[in-house]
């Protein structure tokens, strides 16, 4: 037998109340073995108290060349940023 | 170091005004220090020179475990055992980052493992060395662990994003194998005066080879002009080496051990060591294979894959079988 076994990646969260965050990734031949080598791999100073492990083939991905079409939409916008509107000094809680 | 003498498959460096649009925006965005991702266009030796230098990397941690294995058995307490275990696990750990890293490049696991178990991939020359006694587990974390972290340190800010990443791990985890060392270096200091001698006899035995480790001087070298300018090399050789001379004798001192250089003075004027004469011949030998157990390692290790094959088989059968369950009840 030959065949190398899928790519997972992997997310831990560190602590409660944090998002799941990619760390990496790892090989395993099911998803069981994925999160137990994620485990040692990713987790030996306490680094998480959850695991996420997804086949990498799974994901979905923007193209880094649509960078600027999918984007610029939102550069444009600066309003959206509440800096855009200065308040005068003497205006309190906003 | 962990990658010696990496070719970058260039006979000189271009300019800016020589190179392509898609090469020129490269080549500024690295200038400006924005990392390379895997998807982004990259010049094709930009990407062969990162999969060997990250996969030699990655092959030094795999060896790197095996001289220290010599030693779980016949470690002096339990304690030391569990730690000397916790450090070759990381190793292991280290060595999984970069191979993902080297991945992302576009060359498979399989790839990287076949051309490490043929000999066509190198491995750092230091992992060639035997370890005699207790005091070599001490002499390795402490020397030649410590030149990895001064090699490391600056790859945390390289170019390429997934190696700077992995390196990222690696080095928050590589001071605990540095401490370890010293740490076992100075209960050989504080014991008798035989094991005293013994980390002294390591010392001997480890230090020309740890300042080997950084590869001969590079300062000439096209491979390191181009990887200097692709981000990937950030330090010439013999820079970091000094660093590593500059901040170990100060600590062979505390010990009360002898770093075996009788040219090994302080240069008031530069405000750094000098140091004795390297045999690069010892080096070339070592790195063409005929090093004390260059074929030792590579025997062991290629064992240690083909033993376990049956385990792998075992585990991917495994995983058919309960795929083809889940089909069925679907």
């Amino acid at each position: 037998m030959n065949n190398e076994w899928p790519l997972w990646e992997v997310f831990i969260r560190s602590q409660h109340g944090l998002a799941h965050k990619h760390v990496g990734s790892l090989h395993a031949p099911d998803a069981e073995m994925a999160v137990n080598n994620a485990r040692d791999v990713y987790t030996r100073r306490n680094e998480g108290v959850s695991i996420w492990v997804v086949r990498a083939s799974d994901i979905v991905a923007s193209s880094p060349s649509d960078k600027g079409a999918l984007f610029e939409p939102s550069n444009s916008k600066v309003y959206r940023h509440p800096t855009f509107f200065p308040m005068p000094e003497e205006v309190k809680n906003l | 170091m962990y990658a010696q003498l990496v070719d970058t498959g260039g006979k000189s460096v271009k300019r800016l005004d020589e190179m392509g649009a898609e090469e020129r925006a490269f080549q500024e965005r690295v200038d400006a220090g924005v990392k390379i991702e895997a998807k982004d266009w990259m010049p094709d030796n930009y990407r062969k020179t990162l999969i060997r230098q990250i996969s030699q990397h990655a092959h030094s941690e795999i060896v790197g475990q095996l001289p220290e294995g010599n030693w779980v058995t016949r470690a002096p307490t339990l304690k030391r055992k569990s730690i000397l275990l916790a450090k070759i696990q990381d190793e292991a750990g280290h060595g999984l980052y970069l191979y993902s890293a080297a991945e992302t490049l576009g060359i498979s696991r399989d790839e990287m493992l076949a051309a490490l178990h043929s000999g066509k991939a190198k491995y750092s020359s230091i992992f060639n060395y035997p370890t005699l006694t207790w005091a070599d587990i001490g002499a390795i974390g402490w020397l030649v662990d410590g030149s990895a972290i001064i090699n490391q340190i600056p790859l945390c800010r390289c170019s390429y994003g997934p190696y700077a990443r992995a390196m990222v791990r690696v080095c928050k985890e590589e001071s605990f194998h540095a401490r370890q060392g010293y740490d076992i270096m100075m209960a050989m200091c504080n014991g008798t005066p035989e094991q005293k001698a013994m980390a002294q006899d390591a010392l001997n035995r480890w230090w020309w080879p740890a300042l080997m480790m950084f590869g001969p001087s590079d300062a000439e070298s096209v491979n390191s002009v181009q990887s200097a300018a692709w981000r990937i090399k950030l330090f010439s050789n013999d820079e970091l080496r000094q660093r590593m001379v500059d901040q170990s004798v100060p600590q062979a001192e505390f010990l009360g051990l002898t770093v075996p250089d009788p040219d090994l003075r302080w240069n008031e004027e530069t405000q750094k060591y000098d140091f004795g004469a390297i045999d690069w011949e010892e080096f070339t030998n070592v790195v063409r294979g005929n090093g004390p157990c260059n074929k030792e390692r590579l025997r062991t290790r290629v064992k240690a894959y083909d033993d376990g094959a049956w385990f792998r088989d075992a585990l991917v059968a495994h995983a058919d079988k309960k795929n083809a369950a889940t089909q069925l009840v679907a």
